[in-house]
Formats: structure tokens, sequence, C-alpha cells
């Protein structure tokens, strides 16, 4: 690729032809302030707090936008940059509301950490102030409008990266507002609540809906029992709330924390994980053997299987049925250790811990009861769980490595992967492997499954079968797939879908980061934990074992259908407005 | 919001023919919101649904579009459009008291359209007769020099006879 050559502030910097003035200006260590750019993502050039002087030209340029020439010069910190800047900031900030203190983005705001950066002390003008409903209809996601800086990366997102444009650009000029068609609350419309657009928002204006105080109260009250689960994906990233690097894996912190909180015990999802893998790949070996449906899909992540309700109905028999581990967790915590521990389940409460703000309507899905009771009864994601341990005083840093409570807390490498893209997939052909062959599996890795491309593919050989496998993350990868399975131009026999790129270490509960590595560093964590796991496989669990001799009895059997299996639902690809047929 | 309408069977078929005409072409969304807005009037929530099931985009991206431009109505309209004009000239000589008198007299806001399906309210950039202003239209008739006392007279014109 050409090069071309420019100079920024008196520096001379060489960069690939076509990058922007953004990109070279980062490469000679100048940070230009940007809010609505999002890297790879949204380039549209709108809020023009990048602003940069270039000599010659007749006005001050956007540097997010803006691709370099041969020769330019360009002076990022100019008087005419900086005081350009400072105004577009202060008229964005003329029609924001000033609520930092109750805000759920305090100290992890862009708008606020730029208003800082400039040393801005008073903003001139105040613009009319909107005063929008919130809604707050999902228990997933709320959006508040009156924060919104109409900068549209959540539109960009969702759009672009899920494939599901569910919230879009509305009205115009003063009365411009990002929602969804016909202004439909979030609920009613074809969202998967996924929180991508959470993850994407540089304020307030996008936040997930916040049970900890139910949570407390659970936790104050003498009459309840309250067991927490922790998701794989959780525990290499909590530590960034805490100023550890993304990818620190944290896990002994996390249960100490937990502990601490009052949980009478600590377990984890990573056990139903590995139960997940003895039912679903006893689920595929059964499609295998009766001829299918195939190819199956994973059903584990809630936004993939609500993606799957909206816009491809036709394909809902392709899902392995059964629940997600976060359910399965559920359903087994008020039945199996209820009654291991003489407890009444009606006494019991289940906190989970997850990566993921889709998992919070999971949690509400009617048919998630097997027990009489709901599996899970609060969901709280990585951030509120960050919160409540500051709100507590705790300081993660210092505390000790603790480790979870047995039996639900006992995991092997094979449940600690699914946090990662490719994870179910490896973990379930570590298993299904050994089942159908009799023999060790030779090398425990299933490389090309690994990895952030958006779509993987492998061919094994089980026994005397050549079996076709797929991985995909991000729905506009899913898509790509299950467009050419339901135009039947593939020929996988078994295919892991992901919702959020990276799998759930990029959840849309995670903590809010614009760091370029970070999925990959918390991928390198997940496979970390793995690899020191003295067992990596999930039917060589034993707490898993055990449940099956005393409990489940066999894989697919009764009682699994009656706790460990679901049904789907169809919707419509338009939410809740009907179609016209 | 528009509430669920029953189009005809015939008009139905005729949407479908424009629809189809550009099926799975996005680019295409604006021009088939206007030939279908011609068609009905207006453009209720069944039919974005159905153009954006056959353009194959999201109900998000039609509903943006329609809510953008003014000119996309997505409720029924009056048989007569009553347009005030808001330019400079018409605001400064009191076009909105004009717009005011308007409204109490038909009892909708701008925007609306009466029950009776009679008469749609709208507020317009400046229509080019800045001599007469305040000025309103309805329809093809241009009214100028108008003042709120006038606005029951001028209306009275295009009722029913009888109605008051
Ligand atoms: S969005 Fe940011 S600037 Fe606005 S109130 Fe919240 S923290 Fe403050
Ligand atoms: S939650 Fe996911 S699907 Fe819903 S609006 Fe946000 S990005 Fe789009
Ligand atoms: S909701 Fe957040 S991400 Fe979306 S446009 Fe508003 S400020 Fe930007
Ligand atoms: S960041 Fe460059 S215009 Fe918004
Ligand atoms: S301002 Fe009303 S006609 Fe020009």
């Amino acid at each position: 690729m050409s090069e071309v050559t420019l100079t920024i502030d008196g520096q001379q910097v060489k960069v690939p032809k076509g990058a922007t003035i953004l990109q070279a200006a980062r490469q000679v260590g100048r940070e230009i302030p940007t809010l609505c750019y999002l890297e790879g993502i949204n380039a549209i050039g709108s809020c023009r707090v990048c602003v940069v002087e270039v000599q010659g030209a007749k006005t001050l340029m956007p540097a997010c936008v803006t691709e370099v020439t041969q020769g330019m010069t360009v002076l990022t910190n100019s008087p005419a940059a900086r005081h350009a800047r400072r105004l577009n900031l202060e008229l964005i900030l003329s029609e924001h509301p000033n609520e930092c203190t109750t805000c759920p983005r305090n100290q992890n705001c862009e708008l606020q950490t730029l208003a800082e950066k400039m040393n801005i002390r008073d903003v001139r003008f105040r613009g009319p102030s909107h005063s929008y409903a919130i809604d707050a209809s999902s228990p997933s996601i709320v959006r508040d409008p009156n924060k919104c800086i109409l900068c549209r990366r959540c539109v960009a997102v969702c759009e672009k990266v899920q494939g599901v444009g569910a919230i879009v650009p509305l009205e115009r000029g003063y009365r411009t507002t990002i929602g969804t068609a016909f202004h439909e609350p979030l609920l009613e419309a074809a969202c998967v609540l996924c929180g991508q657009c959470v993850l994407a928002c540089p304020v307030g204006a996008l936040y997930e809906r916040d049970y900890t105080d139910q949570v407390w109260a659970a936790l104050a009250d003498a009459n309840r029992h309250v067991v927490v689960q922790t998701a794989p994906a959780v525990r290499v990233a909590i530590g960034e709330a805490f100023g550890l690097a993304p990818g620190t894996v944290s896990t002994g912190k996390l249960v100490a924390a937990l502990r601490r909180l009052g949980f009478a015990k600590v377990f984890d999802t990573n056990f139903t994980a590995d139960l997940t893998i003895i039912e679903e790949g006893s689920e595929f070996l059964q499609r295998l053997q009766n001829g299918g449906p195939l190819p199956m899909f994973t059903s584990c992540s809630p936004g993939w299987i609500k993606y799957m309700e909206h816009f491809y109905p036709e394909l809902i028999e392709n899902l392995s049925t059964c629940k997600s581990p976060q359910q399965m967790f559920g359903a087994l915590a008020k039945t199996y250790y209820a009654q291991q521990a003489g407890l009444d389940p009606a006494g019991i409460t289940v906190v989970s811990i997850m990566p993921c703000t889709a998992k919070k309507y999971e949690a509400q899905r009617p048919e998630m009861n097997s027990s009489g009771f709901p599996d899970v009864d609060y969901v709280l994601t990585t951030r509120e769980l960050a919160k409540m341990i500051k709100t507590a005083g705790l300081d993660f840093e210092s505390l000790p490595e603790e480790e979870y409570d047995a039996p639900l807390g006992i995991s092997t490498g094979a449940g600690a992967i699914f946090g990662a893209t490719g994870g179910v997939m490896e973990a379930a052909i570590r298993t299904v492997y050994e089942i159908v062959t009799k023999t060790e599996l030779p090398g425990l890795d299933l490389l090309p499954v690994r990895g952030l491309e958006g779509v993987k593919e492998a061919t094994l050989t089980i026994g005397d079968a050549t079996v076709k496998v797929a991985v995909a993350h991000g729905l506009v990868n899913a898509r790509k797939v299950v467009e050419r399975v339901r135009d039947k131009t593939a020929d996988y026999h078994f295919i892991e879908i992901m919702c959020c790129p990276g799998g759930c270490i990029g959840g849309g509960g995670q903590p809010i980061t614009q760091m370029d590595d970070a999925k990959q560093k918390r991928i390198d964590g997940i496979y970390k934990v793995d690899q020191c796991l003295p067992i990596r496989k999930s039917h060589e669990n034993p707490a898993v074992q055990k449940l099956y001799q005393d409990f489940l009895k066999e894989p697919l059997g009764h009682k699994s259908h009656e706790l460990l299996h679901t049904t789907y639902r169809v919707r419509s690809r338009f939410g809740s407005v009907m179609e016209h047929v | 919001m528009t509430k669920s309408v029953e189009l005809q069977k015939e008009v139905w078929q005729e949407l479908d023919r424009i629809i189809q005409e550009h099926r799975g072409d996005r680019a295409a969304l604006i021009q088939v919101l206007h030939r279908c807005q011609e068609l009905i009037g207006y453009l209720p929530k069944e039919v974005q649904v159905q153009i954006a099931h056959g353009l194959g985009v999201s109900l998000g991206e039609v509903y943006g579009v329609v809510s953008f431009y003014s000119f996309f109505s997505t409720k029924p309209r009056g048989k007569y459009r009553i347009s005030v004009c808001k330019g400079t000239a018409c605001y400064v000589r009191g076009s909105m008291e004009v717009l005011e008198r308007l409204e109490k007299e038909l009892g909708i806001k701008a925007g609306d359209s009466t029950d009776d399906g009679l008469f749609t309210l709208e507020v317009v950039r400046c229509l080019g007769a800045c001599g007469l202003s305040p000025v309103i239209t309805i329809n093809d008739n241009t009214y100028g020099l108008v003042r709120p006392d006038a606005i029951p007279r001028i209306l009275m014109a295009y009722r029913p006879a009888g109605v008051a």
C-alpha cells in the first residue's frame, strides 16, 4: 500500500494512504478529542469536537473523517482549533442536562471527560431543554433521550454490527431523537436487548436496568437464602472496574467479594455450562442418529434466541432445546440444591452476575419457572456488581483469592471457555468426541474455532462420521450463516452462535471501554482459566457426574426435559406492529 | 398514532404492485413512499410495515424517513388542506394568532386533521406572497391579510351548508 507523508504539529509522519488525520495524529502521540466517532463503526463527522487546522484549507477540518494528503500540514492545538472545539462542545452541553452526580455514567462518560479535558468551567449558552419520556419498558435496557447527544453510535452498532436496526433517528431538526419505529417502547420492538448500543453510547442515554436495590433488599432479608452464580466472562472483565487491565483473571477475588456482600453460597455458571455440554452434546448425537433437524444451533445466548424468534422463526426447530446455563442453574438451585440443603425453594433467591443485558430479559420469560418458581430472580450485569462492591466499600485488589462453594461451584476448563466465541463448540467437541469414540481426544485445543474472525469453520472426523461445524458471533455474522442454512447452501451439522461480538466477553453488560484490544485480552484471560484448571472436559466434572447419579439419572431424561430444556415462540420482525398478510 | 386501517383489497393489490417493482431495493424507499402516499393519501403503519417487508429494510428505517420529511403523513389528510405561513413576514405580522384561532375553531393542533375528515391544518414556510402577509392557503385558494376574526367566515365556505 502506498504511503503519505505529512506534518502534524511540526512532526513528520508517514501513514498509509487513506488514513484519517485522527489516525495519523495518534501515531505521533496526539490525542484529538472525539465524540460521534467510533472506530470502524461510526464516522459521520457530525459533532465537530475533533476539528483541526489544516494549512491552506478554508475551514477547520474534522480529523475523524478527513483523509490525509501528501504534504499536508496539520495543527491540532492551534488557538483556532481549540476555540472551535470548545465552542462545539459548549453547544452540545447547552442542551444537555447537567446531572452527572446521579447519572449511571458518572465518571465513565465521554462527554464529562471531554468537558474536563477541555477545561470547561462555564457554558455560555443555554439552549431549550427537552423533556422526553424515559423508556424503561424492558427489563434489560433503559433509554433516556434527554441525555442523548445524537452521535448515532448506537444506531450504527445496531445496524452494522447486529443487523437489527431496532433504533434509528426519528423526526428532524430540534425534534430529532433516536428511537424505535412509531416510538414503540423498546420491549415491543424487534430489539434483541443485547445492549451493544449501551456499550457504544458515550453518555448516559442508554444504560442497563438496575436491579441492585432489589438484590440489596434480598440480602438484608433474614428469611431469604440468597445464592449467586457468576458467568464465565465476568471473571476476566470485572477487574477493569477497579483499574485492572482487561483480561486479568479475577476469579478468586470475585468469589471473595460476593461472599462479603452476604451471599449464602457463591456458585458458578461454569458448572451448568458443563452440564449444558452433556445435554446439548447428547441432543446433537440424537439428532445426528435420527436424521435431524440439522444443523443444530446452540441456544445459550438469549439475544440470539430472540433474534431467531423475530427474524427466522421458520428455523426455530434447528435451535437446541437446551436452556442457557444461567437458567439451568436456577432450575437446579431450586430443586436439586434445595433438596440437598434441606431448604424450601420458596425461600431461595437466585441472583446471576452476567456480562449480558439480554439475560435480564431471559430470566423473566414466563416459561423459565420449572420448579414452580422463577429459575432466576435477579440478573445483575458485571457493571452493577462492580457498583455494589464499591458501595460496600470493599477494596477489590486487596481481597483474598477464595474458592466457589460445592457442588454447584465445581467446573472444568470446558465450562470456562463458554465465555469466548468458539468456546461452546470447542467444549462440545471435547465431550462428543470421547462419548462417540470412547477414546481420549488427542489434542484438546480446537484452534480453528478460536479468535475474533466473524465466521469460523472446522471439519472434524469423529469415529466414522465427518462433522462440519461453524461458529459465528455478532448478529451480522450470524445472519450470513443462518441465511445459508435457510437457503440450504450450507452443509454444517452443528453451529455455535453468540449474539455479541467476541462472545460473552463482549456482552452488553460488561465494563464499558473503548480500548481496542480489550476483547482479545479478555479472550486470552478465558483460555488462561481453561489452561489452569485440572479438569478440562465437561463429562469429567465430578459434580456433574454426581448430579446425574443422584438426581437427573440420564442426559435428555425425564427430569432433564422438565428442568433443563425449553421452548421458543414465533415473533414478528416488526415488533408488536402487526404484519399484513 | 394511527389506528388500524381497513384498506380495500384493490388498494392493497396496487400497493403490492408498487412495492414488488422495487423488491429488495433500499434505494427506492423514498420513491415507494411517495407513490404509496399518492395512492392512499397517507402512510398508515400497516403500509409502512409492508414497504419495510418488501424492500428488505427495517421498519425503523422506513419510519425514520417518514418522520423526517414533512410531506409524508402517518395520518389521513382532510379534504381541505389549510396551510398557515410561518415565514418571517407572516410571523411578524401575526400568523401565529391566526394559527391559534384556526386550532381553536377546528379543535385540532397543527399537523392534525379533523375527525370528520374535512380539514388538515399545517404550518409551512414562506409561500412567496409576503406582500399579503399574514397568508394562509386552503387547497388552491390563497387568503391574504388574514385577521384571526376572519377565520370563522373563511371556514364557513368549506363546510357543508347547515353545519356551523
Ligand atoms: S451523560 Fe455524562 S455529562 Fe451527562 S449527566 Fe451523565 S455523566 Fe454527566
Ligand atoms: S439492544 Fe441490541 S438490538 Fe436492541 S437496540 Fe440495542 S443494539 Fe439494537
Ligand atoms: S443514545 Fe447514546 S449512542 Fe445513541 S445517539 Fe444518543 S448519545 Fe449517541
Ligand atoms: S468525532 Fe469527528 S466529528 Fe464527531
Ligand atoms: S412570509 Fe408568509 S408568504 Fe412570505
